[in-house]
């Protein structure tokens, strides 16, 4: 079976190589306007994954923060900027080393939960993934940090 | 000056300890010679304690009049703006405009790092929630240094609510720069949180028991903590450990001649009133402690002394 061609949308993004199962969770975290076109492909063939999910935006370029925070959750996802059919610029994730205002610190205690202030973490980890709150020192975890993105 | 906040024990390498441990000795012996001293003359230090703690309290207002400087604050939040609903980072941008230097407790984890950030004058964390309180920490290594003229050497043992205990796990911190043995002694389910240990295993040797019969013979020193009722999550856990280790003349009788006993106080149960007239306890002077080194912290942060 043939894999998917990245580029079949006429101008935007296309979010490819997220681990299978969690596209839905992207699409969720993206919080992308109701009236987007998107397409998305659940547990695509993939020589890289075995198996992946793909999302498609049409008519949006993604931005940086926007794929900081795909990097948390598919860290294996890679980002193509589309024009005209064509692939203009491919990006791999990465997780920051330093994480601000998109994800919230799971201790109910910190001082960010009270005060206008963007949450900020430091990473103490990439793989596996372990965040350290700026303000509160609390670490997370991976599973942890899925569940608090904003 | 090397630092210009105390927040975190975290935020200090083992030369910024050492740095202050030896301003704090200068300064008490200083005091001791002349009395008062004015290093910090006409400066103003604004003491925020947005949940009571008096002895933390008093031991800076003490450090700042020993410095000849004055004090301005409150000891709790109700008596201020904070209840009509002023954030924290208001009051702080409120406060420097009266002040030099500010010493902020707040209950919320993060609140001292916060006030920081905001704040154009320095911010000392008295204690933020369950996460830090630095200049504990900063005695609680001069009370070491005072009682055996070194740290290096030493077998300590840290005994009691060694979970939620945030002293505890600062001062763990904290003495992993030196050459030690550190015994953590707590009872089950209030071990030392996993991370901790991890942190530092590879810099120190661990023993971790919940005997502390098993290790008296050995240690140098017994830091012993309360079990903090407040702390707790489930008031069921906490009555279920309660009054769980105490200790009494009779578990000392085997102890070395030269154990120091320290506590951050309060104590409730933990430690036997006779204990106080043995040779053993170091305490009440570890209270004194707390006025050098907050003396050296004050004028590091205030730039009058170097």
């Amino acid at each position: 079976m043939k894999e998917l061609k990245v580029s079949a949308i006429h101008k935007g993004t296309v979010i490819d190589h997220i681990p299978s199962g969690k596209g839905l969770k992207v699409l969720e975290i993206l919080n992308l306007p109701e009236d987007s076109t998107i397409l998305i492909a659940v547990n695509v063939r993939s020589e890289k994954l075995g198996k992946k999910d793909i999302i498609k935006v049409e008519g949006k370029i993604l931005s940086k923060d926007e794929v900081n925070k795909i990097a948390l959750i598919a860290p294996t996802a890679t980002v193509n900027i589309i024009d005209k059919w064509e692939v203009v610029e491919k990006k791999n994730v990465e997780v920051p080393d330093e994480i601000i205002g998109i994800i919230k610190c799971a201790n109910p205690n910190c001082i960010t939960h009270y005060e206008k202030v963007k949450p900020k973490f430091k990473v103490i980890s990439k793989k596996p993934l372990k965040l350290k709150c700026h303000y509160c020192e609390r670490t997370m975890e991976e599973e942890i940090i899925a569940k608090n993105l904003l | 000056m090397r630092f210009q906040d105390v927040i975190s024990i975290n935020d200090f390498e083992k030369d910024d300890i050492e740095y202050v441990l030896k301003t704090a000795e200068l300064l008490e012996r200083e005091l001791k010679e002349k009395g008062t001293l004015q290093y910090a003359k006409g400066k103003v230090l604004a003491t925020l304690f947005f949940e009571p703690s008096t002895r933390t309290r008093l031991s800076f207002e003490s450090a700042m009049h020993r410095l000849g400087g004055s004090v301005i604050g409150f000891a709790e939040a109700s008596a201020t703006s904070v209840k009509k609903g002023e954030s924290l980072m208001d009051t702080i941008r409120t406060v420097e405009n009266y002040a030099d230097v500010i010493v902020i407790r707040h209950p919320r984890e993060g609140a001292a790092r916060l006030a920081a950030e905001v704040a154009k004058i320095p911010v000392i964390n008295a204690g933020d929630g369950a996460n830090q309180h630095p200049t504990q920490t900063l005695l609680d290594l001069y009370t070491i240094k005072k009682e055996f003229g070194k740290i290096d050497g030493l077998k300590i043992a840290l005994l009691g609510d060694l979970k939620y205990g945030r002293t505890v796990h600062s001062l763990a911190k904290a003495l992993s720069y030196y050459n030690v043995k550190l015994y953590f002694v707590a009872p089950p389910g209030l071990e030392m949180p996993r991370h901790i240990v991890e942190e530092i295993s590879d810099k120190v040797d661990i023993v971790e028991t919940s005997s502390l019969e098993s290790v008296i013979p050995e240690i140098d020193v017994l830091y012993a903590t309360r079990i903090q009722k407040e702390r707790f999550p489930d008031p069921a856990e906490y009555n279920k450990i309660k009054g769980s280790y105490r200790v009494d003349i009779k578990i000392l009788e085997g102890a070395k001649e030269t154990l120091k006993i320290m506590h951050p106080l309060p104590r409730v149960d933990e430690i036997s009133y006779e204990v106080d007239k043995t040779r053993y306890s170091a305490y009440f002077r570890q209270v004194w402690s707390g006025v050098p080194v907050r003396m050296a912290l004050l004028g590091i942060v205030l730039g009058v002394i170097e």
